[in-house]
């Protein structure tokens, strides 16, 4: 019997070789990480700047006149009318602004609140796009030659879905840094600790989300069918969750749809680390929920891609 | 341990239940030796090599490689070979190499081990002054290369080529030939090969295996297969096409005549003896010969013989053809 190759890789072995060379790959290419990162700044600037809702709500702008009730119902000796100042109104409505906030975003300014959801978006696209590399792998010939060495086919799919994980986690770094330097406001009960909690959330969601796009990219034989599941799902999807705009706010159907959406659970878990008081309970419903898809749908999305790779 | 390195037994693949592409292949390729497949595109090379190579999974028959089974024992059998693909799949965006160095690292060799044996196979195919150059600044010949050292970076004791000059222009190769020969002389590594390349089949093999529609039709060495067609070819075209089939059978020495598309295939002994009889033969009775050719027996013949057509009108796979297009295009750029 002939001898063995004298080295045996081990499992991990793989992953990181596999994963160093995407790695390697992305950071010679600053331009598409820039890209990645300008779409999510530029929504962050444009929308959520210019989406001033909680001046919406104020009436401070706008004037108001006195107003006169006919004092018909009102008792006898009061005959006449009653005159409310502008003024005083002004003051009312002023604060009105502010606590509708309060009670339906739950913060005080929009930007604070729409900031954080944008590392939602972010997790998204950067899961999404993450499953193309593969059909380009592929469709180069390269995902054969790793095939045919003794890495498993385990860590050939495991060291794609990671890489979407740690792209995603590093945008979602630069993210949030550049939101609190365009004004996100955090809650008194934030600490740098929240972040690893922030960063945790992030990485449950990306597993479920890559592994699945994975399987699906495997699938298909043109990188073009990808980007058409792709731009069909993503916008929908963001939409249908609570990373624009409150879930309670919404119709009935689409608030059906967004309870199940992963999405939401992501952005309000980060909601409370960061930007909102934190409420233990629904933190822990929250990663409970993200852990259940995470464990449910990188199971499927690995079987699917392990069947796939050992035809 | 036999002189087997690779043996196959019915090997057979089917893709979505009615397609064969392999169809029950028996052959042994034997330790030292280079043997290649040959067959038109879509003859089912690259795929009883992706067998053999343990990317895809047989659908009846069994394969052993070093007396690994191929379906069993898998790992086994991947950590023996290098495998140097059709396609160019040399990461673009890294360096030479680091593109070897990768390799190394699929198959878990130490850094240290990686890095010396990396210079000596850069050396070896001469890519020591390129080796820090992004890998999409290298011309066809110094990608295929590239792909070489990558294969050999496990020391293989067998290395599988898929159409390893597919693209490439006759002088890189004529290297690339080269380079296989140095392998096989200096490391005594057994190679298997495929090719569409009658000239690549005759010039490397030592023995060959003509594939066609997924059935080996016959195995041999070049030079056995070539004398086995027992003579030389004339070609001739008659003037106004009559049919003289039975008139040329009649003449002396001549074996066999097959009539094509205007023109007559006779297979004679003494080729350049006979060829004149037959000339007078035909003139005696009235017609004209318009062009005549004399060939000693190519592997084109041997190929037309066992496979009832010539290599070059086998129609392609579309599918084939579009994978084969994009590394050409890859070679050129």
């Amino acid at each position: 019997m002939s001898k063995l190759n004298e080295h045996h890789p081990s499992k991990l072995h793989g992953i990181w070789a596999l994963t160093k060379r995407e790695l390697k790959k992305w950071l010679k290419e600053p331009i598409i990480l820039l890209m990645a990162i300008l779409q999510p700044v530029l929504w962050m600037g444009l929308f959520g700047k210019a989406m001033n809702i909680g001046n919406m709500f104020s009436s401070s702008n706008i004037s108001i006149s006195n107003i006169v009730l006919p004092g018909v119902a009102f008792i006898p000796p009061q005959s006449g009318s009653i005159t409310i100042s502008g003024a005083a109104l002004s003051q009312m409505f002023g604060n009105l602004g502010p606590t509708i906030m309060q009670n339906i975003f739950g913060v005080e300014d929009y930007f604070s609140y729409m900031a954080v959801g944008m590392i939602s978006f972010i997790v998204l696209f950067t899961t999404m796009f993450s499953g193309m590399s593969i059909v380009w792998d592929r469709r180069l010939g390269f995902l054969n030659k790793v095939l045919s060495t003794p890495v498993s086919r385990g860590a050939i799919i495991f060291s794609k879905v990671l890489n979407a994980s740690l792209r995603a986690m590093f945008q979602a770094t630069i993210i949030l840094m550049l939101a609190v330097i365009f004004g996100l406001q955090v809650s008194s009960t934030f600490s740098v600790l929240n972040l690893l909690g922030v960063y945790a959330a992030v990485f449950l969601l990306c597993l479920g989300l890559s592994s699945v796009f994975l399987a699906v990219a495997l699938r298909s034989t043109k990188w073009e069918t990808q980007m058409a599941i792709v731009n069909l799902i993503n916008l929908p999807l963001m939409f249908a969750s609570n990373t624009f705009f409150p879930i309670s706010q919404m119709p009935d159907w689409i608030q059906a749809i967004a309870r199940v959406n992963p999405i939401s659970y992501l952005t309000d878990a980060n909601r409370q680390l960061t930007v909102l008081p934190l409420d233990a309970s629904s933190l822990m419903l929250d990663f409970a929920f993200l852990g259940v898809f995470a464990a449910v749908f990188s199971i499927i999305g690995i079987a699917l891609s392990w069947r796939y790779l050992t035809k | 341990m036999s002189e087997e390195v690779i043996r196959t037994e019915g090997l057979t693949k089917v893709f979505n239940k009615h397609l064969t592409a392999v169809d029950h292949v028996n052959f042994s390729v034997k330790q030292g030796e280079i043997f290649g497949f040959l067959g038109p595109n879509g003859a089912g090379k690259t795929t009883t090599i992706n067998m053999l190579i343990t990317i895809l999974k047989p659908t009846e028959g069994k394969a052993s490689v070093l007396g690994f089974d191929i379906a069993k024992q898998d790992n086994n059998v991947r950590n023996v070979i290098g495998v140097v693909p059709q396609e160019y799949t040399a990461d673009e965006d890294l360096t030479g190499l680091e593109n070897i160095l990768l390799c190394a690292d699929l198959y878990g060799i130490p850094r240290e081990v990686a890095k010396e044996r990396a210079m000596d196979l850069l050396k070896l195919v001469e890519l020591t002054d390129f080796k820090d150059k992004k890998v999409e600044t290298y011309s066809g010949g110094m990608r295929r290369r590239l792909e070489l050292a990558c294969g050999l970076i496990n020391r293989p004791k067998v290395l599988f080529l898929d159409e390893p000059t597919l693209g490439l222009d006759v002088q890189t190769r004529t290297a690339t030939w080269e380079y296989i020969r140095k392998l096989k002389k200096e490391f005594g590594m057994t190679l298997f090969m495929t090719t569409h390349y009658l000239e690549e089949a005759d010039a490397l093999c030592d023995r060959i295996a003509i594939i066609d529609h997924g059935k080996i039709v016959v195995v041999g060495a070049p030079e056995e297969l070539k004398h086995s067609l027992g003579g030389d070819i004339i070609t001739l075209s008659i003037k106004d096409d009559p049919d003289v089939s039975e008139l040329i059978r009649g003449i002396e020495h001549v074996k066999e005549v097959k009539k094509e598309d205007g023109s007559y295939r006779i297979k004679a002994e003494y080729g350049e003896v006979t060829a004149p009889f037959v000339i007078e033969a035909l003139r005696s009775k009235g017609y004209t010969v318009t062009k005549l050719m004399l060939t000693e027996p190519t592997l084109n013949e041997v190929y037309l013989e066992y496979t009832g057509k010539s290599m070059r009108d086998t129609e392609e796979s579309r599918e084939a053809f579009r994978a084969q297009r994009m590394t050409m295009r890859r070679a050129r750029a």
